[in-house]
């Protein structure tokens, strides 16, 4: 798909979600808001599953980045939305910067398993706090959004605009950072390190950077969901919370920006109604819904989109 | 002339294989000099050394007045040495134009190349008509002919604006009657740009036609230097590289 015409989709949605969301009934407000922040984790993934990597981590900022909001509001007080979503992205670049040094050297597999490691390691800690609600962790509320107090009633309407917004800007903005020399390093290196080296340029560098820019989109989802839920729990740090956005950037394909939450949608509606109308089979639909993606769309949804383009 | 490249004493040892004897040698600025030696005989060895993927087990490695033993190929790259490769290494899951795009890209982000960036677009436009790439601008690299990778894979050792250039087997994996083309085209897309060029290879005729020097390697040491068709007509080369006793009539033919 164009440049041009997914920057139209994006600005479309982005009007229509806004004006239509003080309509919508409370569930759908819900659902979507949940989808944008996880289709915002998944972005990230995106983009270092175009540098080859996959990480079976990314619970680790996405726990991080909802505890950070938490905190914010119940340990400091501060329960505008603007704050707490930029106390997730503090401490996601934060941690992620560090852990990024060790990571960077790792590839396929270790890469993986090194990741989903820290995450672990983030659950146990957590459960472990009883200053933060050990395995019941703790609610959390807003109060206002960049300072402007919410009225009576529009605080749901501010998390979803919050979230369209959010996701919103890091699809733009990872539109424009594919499209940079940086971001077209990504393919270059999952083809061929070796090369990228023998031509001058840093893998790991690039590889560092790609690792926080998906932690930051983990956090911000995480942030988004711990306060449009009003709560947190050490849940979203566990390995399968994980595995669901490795399950979800599989069933979105890595093709356009757009892609993880389209993913993220359906994965949500996929998995709610499968809850509501088999609650005991629910994983049984999820696993068929993958099988049929992998089997009949190898490139994940979004090449229903470009199939007819590519020979 | 000045000296472009010099080692000094370079041993280099895998276990107990030597690849690498006690190399000392310089290649003067703007010259063209061909590396041969039979399989195993420690030129690619010296290739890997002089762009830092191999660090010497002694002795060391000077590119203009600076000592470059012991630095990253990415370190390396960026003072102006590029190379090629035997097996082409490109980016396959990305068109033609976008293997040159990264390398004009990267080249243009490195503070040697600033000076000379007429825009990367039109850059990129002036590798593909001097490579003939053309007629597979936006095909994938992994689809390609195999002759075409290997113009490619040149032809982004050169997207990295080298100084010096090194080529390992430009010819291998080319057909016999389009060796020579390839040949001509990348030595002609060099000489626009000034460039000292190392290559390593084992067809004579080509390094016959498009050397004024040789290194001749055995065993890892350098049995003979000098003057191309002095070396090709040298007693040790046609015994340990060209195979006189076993293809004595090829032998006469390269020998000329």
């Amino acid at each position: 798909m164009p440049r041009d015409r997914t920057t139209r989709i994006l600005l479309g949605a982005l009007l229509v979600l806004l004006g239509a969301g003080p309509f919508l009934p409370k569930w759908a407000m819900f659902m979507l808001n949940v989808s944008l922040s996880w289709g915002t984790v998944v972005l990230g993934m995106m983009l270092l599953m175009r540098t080859g990597l996959v990480s079976f981590g990314q619970g680790l900022y996405y726990c991080l980045g909802a505890y950070a909001a938490g905190v914010s509001y119940a340990k400091l007080g501060i329960g505008d939305i603007a704050v707490m979503l930029l106390a997730s992205t503090a401490v996601t670049v934060a941690v992620s910067a560090v852990l990024g040094l060790l990571l960077a050297k790792y590839r396929d597999i270790f890469f993986a398993m090194l990741s989903l490691a820290f995450s672990m390691i983030l659950f146990g800690l957590l459960v472990k706090t009883s200053e933060l609600g050990s395995t019941d962790g703790f609610g959390l509320s807003v109060a206002s959004v960049a300072g402007v107090p919410l009225a009576e009633g529009w605080d749901r309407y501010a998390v979803f605009a919050s979230a369209v917004v959010v996701a919103f800007g890091a699809a733009l903005g990872m539109q424009r950072y594919l499209d940079s020399h940086t971001g077209r390093l990504a393919g270059a290196i999952r083809d061929n390190e070796l090369r990228v080296e023998y031509m001058g340029a840093s893998v790991r560098r690039v590889i560092h950077l790609n690792y926080v820019i998906s932690a930051v989109l983990a956090g911000l989802g995480g942030g988004l969901v711990g306060i449009t839920i009003g709560h947190v729990d050490p849940e979203m740090a566990f390995w399968t919370t994980s595995g669901e956005f490795v399950f979800i950037a599989i069933l979105s394909g890595t093709g356009n920006v757009l892609a993880p939450f389209l993913g993220a949608t359906i994965f949500e509606t996929v998995r709610s109604f499968a809850y509501e109308y088999s609650p005991n089979t629910w994983q049984l639909v999820l696993g068929i819904t993958m099988l049929l993606v992998i089997v009949f769309l190898p490139g994940g949804l979004w090449s229903v989109f470009t199939r007819r383009r590519t020979p | 002339m000045s000296v472009i490249l010099e080692a000094r004493r370079l041993n280099k040892s895998f276990g107990a294989v030597t690849a690498a004897a006690d190399i000392s040698v310089g290649v003067q600025r703007d010259s063209v000099v061909g590396l041969i030696g039979s399989n195993g005989a420690g030129k690619t060895t010296f290739l890997n050394m002089v762009t830092g993927y191999l660090a010497p087990t002694s002795g060391s490695i000077h590119y203009g007045d600076r000592d470059i033993t012991g630095m990253a190929p990415r370190e390396i790259t960026r003072l102006g040495i590029c190379r090629s490769f035997q097996i082409p290494q490109l980016f396959d899951n990305l068109s033609v134009r976008e293997n040159l795009r990264v390398g004009v890209g990267i080249a243009a982000r490195c503070a040697r190349a600033g000076g000379h960036t007429p825009g990367e677009a039109g850059e990129i436009d002036t590798f593909i008509e001097r490579f003939n790439l053309g007629g597979y601008r936006d095909q994938l690299a992994g689809l390609l002919p195999e002759g075409v990778r290997k113009l490619l894979d040149i032809a982004m050792a050169v997207a990295g604006h080298p100084n010096l250039l090194l080529l390992d087997e430009p010819t291998s994996g080319v057909s016999a009657d389009e060796k020579f083309r390839l040949m001509d085209m990348v030595m002609g897309a060099l000489k626009a740009q000034g460039v000292t060029v190392l290559f390593v290879e084992h067809d004579m005729e080509i390094v016959a036609r498009y050397t004024q020097r040789i290194l001749a390697f055995y065993e890892g040491r350098i049995i003979a230097d000098g003057e191309a068709q002095a070396v090709l007509r040298d007693a040790d080369v046609r015994r340990h590289v060209i195979g006189e006793e076993l293809h004595p009539g090829r032998a006469e033919a390269a020998g000329g």
